[in-house]
This record gives C-alpha cells, sequence and structure tokens, in this order.
C-alpha cells in the first residue's frame, strides 16, 4: 500500500466536507420521511375504508413503487419536470418529492397492515362500550397499531438512507459527489486516495444505518411479548 | 404529448441489448445470492464456532450500506489495492454482497419457522444432524421462505438498476444517453418505464401467485 492514501482523509477540509455531504443525505431521508409519514398515515387510514375505487387507486400508487426502481423514479422526476411543466428544479427538490411519494406508499402499507391486524374484538369492544368511530380510532386501535408500526417504519427509514445515496447520479452534491471531488483533486498527489475515500464512506453509512437496524431488531423483540 | 415513434422504434435494439444485460447480471447474482444464502443460513443455524461471528458481522455490513458505495468501492476502490475486476464481474460480486446477507436472513428466517416437533420427530427417529437438515428442515424451510425469497429476487432485479454507475451500459445508461444526445426525453423515459414494467412485472405476479401456492406446503404446528 502507497503512503500518501489515507492522508487525504484529513487533509485540509476533507473530513469535514465528507461528513457535510453525508448530511445533505440524512436531510433528504429524514425530510421525506416525515412527509411520507404523514400522508403515508392518511393514506394507511383511508386503504382501510371499504371504497373500492379508492382502494384499487392507492394499491396501483403503491405496486407503482414497488415495480419500478427508485433510480427509475428520480430520473423520470429529474429529467421531465423541466422540459414537460416548463420549471426548473434542484435535484434536492426532486429527491425530496421522490423519496417523500415512495415513504407515503411504503408506510401507507405499514399502517393498514397494522390496523388490519388488529383482533377484530378489540374493535368490537370498543363499539360495544358505545364509543364513537373517531373515539374507537383514537383510544383504541391508534395506539395499539403504532407498536405495530415502529420496527417497520424504522426499517423503512434505513432503506430510504441507504437509498438517498442515489442522488448523487441526478447531480445532488452530497457524500458520495465530495468524494469523488476529494479523488480527483488528489489524482497525483494520493494514487490510492479512492480506495480509502469509498471505504471511508462506506464506514459512514454503516455508521449511520446500523444503530437504526439495532433500535428496529430491539424494538420488534421488545413489543412482540 | 406527441411522441416520436421512429426514435421508439430505432431506439428498441438499444434498450433490448440493455434489458438483456440486466437479465444476465441479476440471474448471476440471484444463483450466487441463493446459494451464499443457503451455505450461511445453515451454518448460522447450527451456531458453528468462529464462523458464525464471521457471517453475523458480514449480514450487518452488507445490510447497512447502499449498493451504489459498495459497487464504487468494489469497482474505484478495490483496484488500488491491486484487486482489479471487470464491470461485469464487479456488479456480480457486488449484487451478490448485498443478495447473499438478504438471502441468508429469508433462509434462516425459514429454517427456524420449521416446527419444533418436526426437528424433534426426525431425532426420534436417528437421523443425523445433516439428514435432518437434508430431508427435514430444509424442504420445508425452503417452502416457508419462499415469499421473502421472492421479494428478494424482485429487490435484487431491481436494484440491478444501479449498475449504470459504474460504467455498464444498462437501461438507465441508455435512457441517460439518448436524452443527452436526442434530447427526446419523454419517449427515452416511457420506455426506460416499459422496460423495467416488462422485466419486474411478470416476476412479481408469477411470485404472488407461487405464494399463494406454497401455503398448502407448510406442515406442523
Amino acid at each position: 500500500m502507497q503512503n500518501s492514501g489515507i492522508e487525504v482523509l484529513f487533509e485540509g477540509s476533507n473530513f469535514e466536507r465528507l461528513l457535510g455531504g453525508l448530511l445533505v443525505t440524512i436531510e433528504i431521508s429524514f425530510v421525506s420521511i416525515v412527509i411520507g409519514t404523514v400522508l403515508g398515515i392518511v393514506m394507511g387510514l383511508l386503504r382501510t375504508l371499504n371504497v373500492k375505487l379508492l382502494q384499487a387507486l392507492l394499491r396501483l400508487y403503491l405496486e407503482a413503487f414497488r415495480i419500478i426502481p427508485i433510480l427509475v423514479w428520480l430520473y423520470v422526476v429529474h429529467f421531465s419536470f423541466t422540459p414537460l411543466l416548463n420549471i426548473d428544479i434542484s435535484g434536492e427538490t426532486t429527491s425530496i418529492l421522490v423519496f417523500s411519494l415512495w415513504g407515503a406508499a411504503e408506510i401507507g402499507d405499514i399502517v393498514r397492515g397494522a390496523l388490519q391486524s388488529m383482533p377484530k374484538h378489540q374493535e368490537e369492544s370498543g363499539a360495544a362500550l358505545g364509543l364513537s368511530r373517531v373515539q374507537l380510532y383514537r383510544y383504541i386501535l391508534i395506539p395499539q397499531a403504532i407498536r405495530r408500526m415502529v420496527p417497520g417504519a424504522i426499517n423503512l427509514a434505513t432503506r430510504m438512507i441507504k437509498t438517498t445515496s442515489l442522488v448523487v447520479l441526478i447531480g445532488v452534491i452530497e457524500v458520495v459527489k465530495i468524494g469523488q471531488q476529494i479523488i480527483e483533486l488528489g489524482v497525483i498527489k494520493a494514487p490510492t486516495a479512492s480506495f480509502w475515500v469509498y471505504g471511508f464512506i462506506f464506514i459512514l453509512y454503516f455508521a449511520v444505518c446500523f444503530p437504526l437496524s439495532r433500535i428496529s431488531r430491539r424494538v420488534e423483540r421488545r413489543w412482540q411479548n | 404529448m406527441n411522441l416520436d415513434w421512429e426514435f421508439i422504434a430505432e431506439s428498441l435494439p438499444l434498450y433490448g441489448d440493455a434489458m438483456w444485460l440486466t437479465l444476465k447480471l441479476a440471474f448471476w447474482a440471484i444463483l450466487f445470492s441463493l446459494v451464499l444464502g443457503l451455505i450461511f443460513s445453515v451454518i448460522l443455524y447450527y451456531k458453528v464456532k468462529g464462523i458464525s461471528f464471521i457471517i453475523q458481522a458480514y449480514i450487518e455490513l452488507s445490510r447497512n450500506t447502499p449498493l451504489l458505495v459498495q459497487l464504487f468501492f468494489l469497482y474505484y476502490g478495490l483496484p488500488k489495492v491491486g484487486l482489479r475486476m471487470s464491470e461485469v464481474t464487479c456488479a456480480i460480486v457486488g449484487l451478490t454482497f448485498l443478495g447473499g446477507s438478504y438471502m441468508t436472513e429469508a433462509f434462516r428466517g425459514g429454517m427456524e419457522a420449521v416446527s419444533r416437533t418436526q426437528v424433534e420427530s426426525g431425532l426420534s427417529i436417528g437421523l443425523s444432524r445433516t439428514q435432518l437438515a437434508r430431508y427435514v428442515i430444509l424442504p420445508q424451510a425452503f417452502a416457508i421462505s419462499i415469499p421473502s425469497l421472492g421479494a428478494n429476487v424482485i429487490f435484487l432485479l431491481k436494484e440491478t438498476s444501479i449498475v449504470g454507475a459504474i460504467a455498464l451500459m444498462d437501461l438507465m445508461n441508455v435512457a441517460k444517453d439518448l436524452i443527452g444526445m436526442h434530447y427526446k426525453t419523454a419517449e427515452s423515459l416511457l420506455l426506460l418505464v416499459a422496460a423495467y414494467l416488462i422485466l419486474v412485472l411478470p416476476l412479481s405476479v408469477v411470485l404472488s401467485w407461487l405464494e399463494r401456492k406454497v401455503r398448502y406446503a407448510e406442515f406442523g404446528d
């Protein structure tokens, strides 16, 4: 291994810049998760209603995100907005839009699954007590459903953080892009830089996602009983 | 919106080639992932000392990092320490690295779901550990894990959309090139979406059908 490799990570402000890039990724994921959760809860509730047409539409929406890769969605939105609608939107906005819509679809399905997996007698007991529909949801169904939703939602969050790495491919300046800039700048001075820089980004993602998946597993185990 | 059908007809062969590449990559990656997953899950099931820990570490590493970064590390990083692979090899290795852990978890979930009585019955008629795995646990575990294995197959097929990042002429790259060269954005994107629908949709339909079928194959409990 040549000597001028790992140092590249600590030269100048490289280290901070890479962390800053990671922050962009996390920001996009965070905003998308928040928007997606709000939209997803509404969608999940709508999917428990017995309206055929609405069911079909929401199902189609979910399947569209399950079948077509997210990168394709990013391309479609990124390349078609400007020519079709004649508005210029940034890569970040595109990403947040796509990830929010994806998140909404998945959270919607988690919420629906949780609500529908609730034992029927819970609802019936509530009704027997004379609770109204709203009270039933507010005091009985939703609090129990949340327990079943949290592990899945955290899992989705790690998947989203990992998937946001793709936004570099539509020109967002995030951690991978900054890594590439560092490698290009040091191409003569530090020929082995790409090994260290990509290795470091690898570790950065792991450091963010691993705790989350640990928490999800722990919550799942504890709340199962 | 007026679509340029001539342009669409002309670009079809390009998309055809790219779909073929995607299928080839996905085929090998899925095959290797399944083999890896099967071996690893058996090792984890029997809690083989030492190796189990390494496999566990691999699973965490693979599941908690994005494929894009894994590919970049394999393709741009490793040659610097003397390990050079072609784009295709790199893509297959990367996808297998990712898929292997998902398949391991799917198989292991299935093995652990095989009911206790099945294992005990097997032991009581004097089966060895290998026989137990071969004749009792694995066939049932396989049936139980079909839904998650299927989900992983679709997941891997979709993840191939990322290999364009290491200079492979996949569907994403073809679409991007066509947009860049001819400004036929709508046509190129339409073909791109259509290509993935053709690839993934039939598989997803078949798998959900298969899922309903194998429910009959579950025993015990």
